[in-house]
């Protein structure tokens, strides 16, 4: 890294997932953070830095402040972050700024939701605006599964990219899930599965889709120097990058390319690594359509073959890069990424258990993405 | 042209309706006179879309309203199967698209009259102007026959 200290992520904690009755969201939040912190080997009053995002259901202003309190947290720095789902790697990018700036030395990172039973919460309204709703809801055009069918209409229309190879993302991520205890899916599922799974806006399928889940996660991020006599073993953040390149999918100079070959790039140059170096990779997988694209972008299949790549197999367990090794938001749990982040920290402490962990894990790659395909952010991570 | 101009009814049309700004105005009532007006900046002559106050590839304020010919093609397209509001529910399966004009901006919109299925990238367009209420014009499109 290119900053005076190195970082490393020292602390993992999740709550269960899937539909959590009864449970609010900040009771999640609370969970994920005491976990990741005991994780740690830390107390709390060891952290003095925390990073939050707004939950969805239950959005407030300065959600950091109050999570501070509850948390009994006495932090020198904290801000809430909003980069949708490129938000949990942007935590870890900013609490090693931070670290770096010396305004604290180990920051907690949390995030929770209650997307599956917000129904059953008391209903806090206040949805915050995308700003292109003026001009696209008159046309039904609505949520996030129809901007991400519009990348997969571009990435088809100029690559010949079918409904079979995001198939191919969708099992993958299923044999993984299967692989995990705690995932929400565990049945399996064939590419003749996804195929007979209705459309949801065309060209996506049902199974092309994340799930909708409650549940949280945290991890904590400190200086290299004080990750040494933790309890754990350090994973180290040796390379990060952004890219944020539209606001909207019709002001988008490109969709069937994003924001991940300029972060990747700036990541790779960072860690001095190249896409061919990575053992793992867990990449935000909101639709299946989003790990395809992340894929190419990152330098692992070439712009437009990533179809066939993927179809070939290599993203599967055992694969040549296993991807989304938890089985990501489309069969593990919908964690906005968070769980990416702790994913990537367990396959590094060669922590992942029989079946499951890549063998001999040395490096991985996390990826962020948000919003209409329009933020991007990514990690590498060695052991 | 003024705001007080554009009054839109949402319950007249009972789908989502914009919540016009000052500065995209002239958009919606260009739509209501048919014929559609994009933004372009005086200084450096790029196009923009949706309305704004500041070009941001040279950041000249001098932006003015120039009628567009209503053609383009269609840049990405879908067929949306769910009704993610009540309100079009009856409307499903139905195609929104990303038409790219024929001078470059690119809009949000529903290319009708041809089977959601058969639309594809690349198809050629043509504005249709639906006047859905009162105060609100909309700019759908319909297939345009090459040749």
């Amino acid at each position: 890294m290119s900053g005076n200290k190195q970082c490393a992520i020292v602390g993992i904690g999740e709550t269960p997932v899937g539909k959590l009755h009864g449970v609010s969201t900040q009771a999640l939040h609370l969970q994920a953070s005491a976990r990741a912190i005991a994780d740690a080997g830390f107390e709390h009053t060891q952290i003095d830095g925390l990073l939050t995002n707004q939950p969805i259901h239950d959005p407030m202003r300065s959600y950091s402040v109050v999570l501070a309190q509850a948390l009994g947290l006495h932090v020198t720095y904290m801000t809430d972050l909003a980069l949708g789902g490129a938000t949990p790697v942007a935590m870890a990018q900013q609490a090693a700024m931070a670290i770096n700036a010396g305004l604290c030395e180990s920051v907690l990172c949390v995030h929770a939701r209650n997307q599956a039973t917000k129904k059953e919460l008391p209903n806090r309204g206040g949805d915050i605006r995308d700003g292109n709703e003026d001009y696209d809801e008159p046309y039904g055009f609505l949520g996030a599964v129809a901007n991400h069918a519009l990348m997969a209409s571009r990435h088809m229309a100029q690559y010949g990219t079918t409904t079979e190879h995001l198939g191919a993302i969708a099992v993958a991520a299923r044999e993984h899930a299967r692989l995990t205890p705690g995932a929400t899916m565990q049945k399996p599922m064939t590419i003749e599965d996804h195929q007979n799974s209705r459309f949801i806006v065309e060209p996506l399928r049902l199974l092309d889709c994340s799930l909708v889940s409650d549940g949280g996660a945290a991890f904590v991020v400190t200086s290299a120097e004080r990750a040494k006599d933790l309890r754990q073993t350090p994973v180290y953040i040796k390379g990060m990058g952004q890219h944020h390149p539209h606001a909207n999918t019709a002001q988008a100079r490109e969709l069937s390319e994003l924001g991940g070959r300029i972060s990747s790039e700036q990541a790779y140059r960072m860690a001095g690594v190249k896409p061919g170096d990575i053992d793992f990779a867990e990449i935000y997988d909101c639709f299946t359509i989003t790990t395809l694209i992340t894929l190419e972008d990152y330098g692992f299949a070439p712009k437009g073959e990533g179809g066939p790549w993927v179809a070939e197999g290599h993203i599967r367990p055992g694969g040549s890069l296993p991807v989304n090794t938890h089985g990501g938001l489309l069969s593990h749990a919908h964690m906005e990424g968070m769980t990416h982040v702790t994913e990537a920290v367990r396959q590094l402490r060669w922590d992942a258990g029989e079946g499951r962990q890549v063998d001999g894990a040395r490096l991985g790659i996390v990826s962020g993405h948000g919003g209409a395909g329009s933020m991007h952010t990514t990690m590498i991570l060695e052991r | 042209m003024n705001n007080e101009a554009v009054k839109v009814d949402e319950a007249a049309y009972g789908r989502p309706v914009p919540k016009i700004e000052p500065e995209a105005a002239p958009y919606w009532e260009s739509l209501r006179q048919h014929q559609m007006k994009v933004q372009r900046c005086d200084a450096c002559q790029e196009w923009m879309f949706p309305p704004t106050t500041l070009c941001p590839f040279c950041y000249s304020e001098e932006l003015s309203w120039h009628e567009v010919s209503g053609r383009g093609s269609v840049w990405a397209c879908v067929t949306m199967h769910r009704a993610y509001l009540p309100a079009y529910q009856d409307d499903v399966p139905y195609n929104v698209s990303i038409v790219e004009l024929e001078e470059g901006p690119r809009v949000w919109s529903n290319v009708v009259g041809v089977a959601p299925s058969d639309i594809q990238v690349g198809m050629p367009v043509k504005v249709r102007y639906d006047d859905v209420t009162d105060g609100l014009t909309l700019a759908r499109f319909v297939e345009e026959q090459s040749g």
